[in-house]
């Protein structure tokens, strides 16, 4: 039975220490190709994040049934038809959300992060740890997605939360705010160099708040080192 | 066959047969979902469009079903299509007043520019709006009603409230502007837009008769 720090490990895991969208570099696909706005960010967010939690669930339900040599065709298998219920789903009685995410949902198949989450974790633990796992990573992979989304959007821009109506319905313009009257744009944050760039420095800010912590932390244990000698 | 070869066997057959449980199961799963939403999505697509239709031709400008006064017209080329495409009637007491048609365009910056003509009886546009297009974001898709107005710059002209030199943008001498950085797009839209009014001319009385050309359901 997996004790009160294993997850919280898990949760670490996800929204920081192996983030998706940092650490493992998987899905990078869908990353670059949809984070030109925050709102775009957030909608292949939650949609990924729904797909990573069935499948999981459906992984780490069938985990003692299936036999090593065919795992990976089966997992390809539920990953495929649930992503394609989701998207005939939502098609049917989210059609105003569908016809924003729609483009992004097909591209879940793509993203490794969900296959990758059902190889090594959920094909290895019970359903609550596979559950809790399933949220932390979409959780972590949702929090990138839009930070990406947002610095391209106010490069790009001059905005955040550009066309949130997309996502929460008509009355939610208000969300979006105009940082930059009149600007004009600048185009490279909009196209795919302008994904590169902004990831890379992000991954590179990552990097050093880890640095920054591990050098605190090493001289902390210097230092407690030092008064108990 | 010795024991091994046997043991090899055996294996193959046992996971051909779990994946064969799941494949039935995921198809299962899928065709359920399918048959459930098919005929959601079938009325949202519908109601998509005519939300699409009724912003070039406001609710109480007509009195019939647009989507069931659908003709088919056949490929043009001052449509640009290569093949049949609809177009919708808008009617009051019977009589058609404002034809929509759906040409294309292959000259924007990349891929084709999908639009929606609305014509007058008289000629004159009830509108344009860009239905499908993949120009470039921030520059090209300003011809999007949603990024900006451009587009109802067009309302009102016709073939003869301006030359065939006007029905240009202002860098090649007509009166539509472009926009900044991004010339080819704008100038696809209003050469697409003025052939259709041509389409329109050539083929008035048909359309407003019945489809167009006897080709028409």
């Amino acid at each position: 039975m997996p004790t009160e720090t294993s997850y919280r490990k898990i949760i670490n895991d996800g929204l920081w220490g192996n983030n998706a969208g940092l650490v493992q570099l998987l899905g990078l696909c869908p990353l670059l190709a949809v984070t030109t706005t925050t709102i775009n960010g957030l909608g292949l967010g939650l949609a990924t994040t729904l797909t990573l939690i069935i499948s999981n669930l459906m992984v780490s339900s069938i985990r003692n049934i299936i036999t090593k040599e065919i795992r990976i065709p089966v997992f390809v298998l539920i990953i495929a038809c649930t992503v394609t219920g989701i998207e005939l789903a939502m098609n049917a009685w989210f059609h105003e959300l569908f016809l924003v995410l729609g483009i992004f949902i097909p591209l879940i198949v793509t993203n490794c992060a969900i296959i990758g989450r059902a190889e090594s974790f959920a094909s290895r633990n019970s359903l609550l740890p596979s559950l809790l796992d399933a949220i932390s990573m979409g959780a972590g992979f949702t929090l990138i997605l839009m930070l990406l989304g947002g610095m391209r959007e106010i490069f790009g821009f001059g905005t955040l939360f550009i066309q949130s109506d997309l996502m929460f319905g008509q009355g939610a313009e208000w969300m979006t705010i105009t940082l930059v009257e009149n600007y004009r744009g600048f185009l490279l944050a909009i196209l795919p160099p302008g994904a590169f760039i902004g990831l890379g420095l992000i991954i590179a800010a990552k990097n050093r708040i880890d640095q920054r912590v591990v050098k605190a932390r090493a001289e902390r244990d210097a230092a407690t080192a030092l008064q108990t000698a | 066959m010795d024991s091994k070869s046997k043991e090899l066997l055996r294996v193959a057959l046992r996971g051909a047969g779990v994946l064969a449980i799941f494949a039935f199961l995921g198809t299962a799963l899928v065709a359920v979902t399918y048959e459930e939403t098919k005929e959601q999505i079938a009325e949202n697509e519908r109601l998509a469009v005519l939300k699409l239709l009724t912003q070039l031709v406001p609710t109480s400008g007509y009195d019939n079903n647009l989507l069931e006064d659908q003709i088919t017209v056949p490929a043009d080329e001052l449509l640009g299509t290569s093949k049949p495409t609809p177009a919708y009637l808008a009617k009051s007491n019977g009589v058609t007043h404002t034809v929509l048609l759906t040409p294309t365009s292959d000259e924007g910056y990349n891929g084709t520019i999908n639009l929606l003509v609305a014509i007058n009886s008289d000629g004159s546009l009830a509108g344009v709006r860009v239905v499908g297009h993949s120009e470039t974001p921030g520059l090209g898709d300003l011809i999007d009603i949603k990024k900006s107005d451009w587009i109802l710059s067009f309302n009102g002209h016709s073939l003869d409230s301006l030359t065939k030199k006007q029905w240009q943008v202002k860098k090649d001498g007509g009166i539509f502007d472009q926009f900044t950085g991004a010339t080819i797009t704008p100038r696809a839209i209003v050469k697409a837009t003025h052939k259709s009014l041509r389409y329109f001319k050539e083929h008035k009385t048909a359309l407003l008769e019945r489809g167009a050309d006897g080709h028409a359901d």
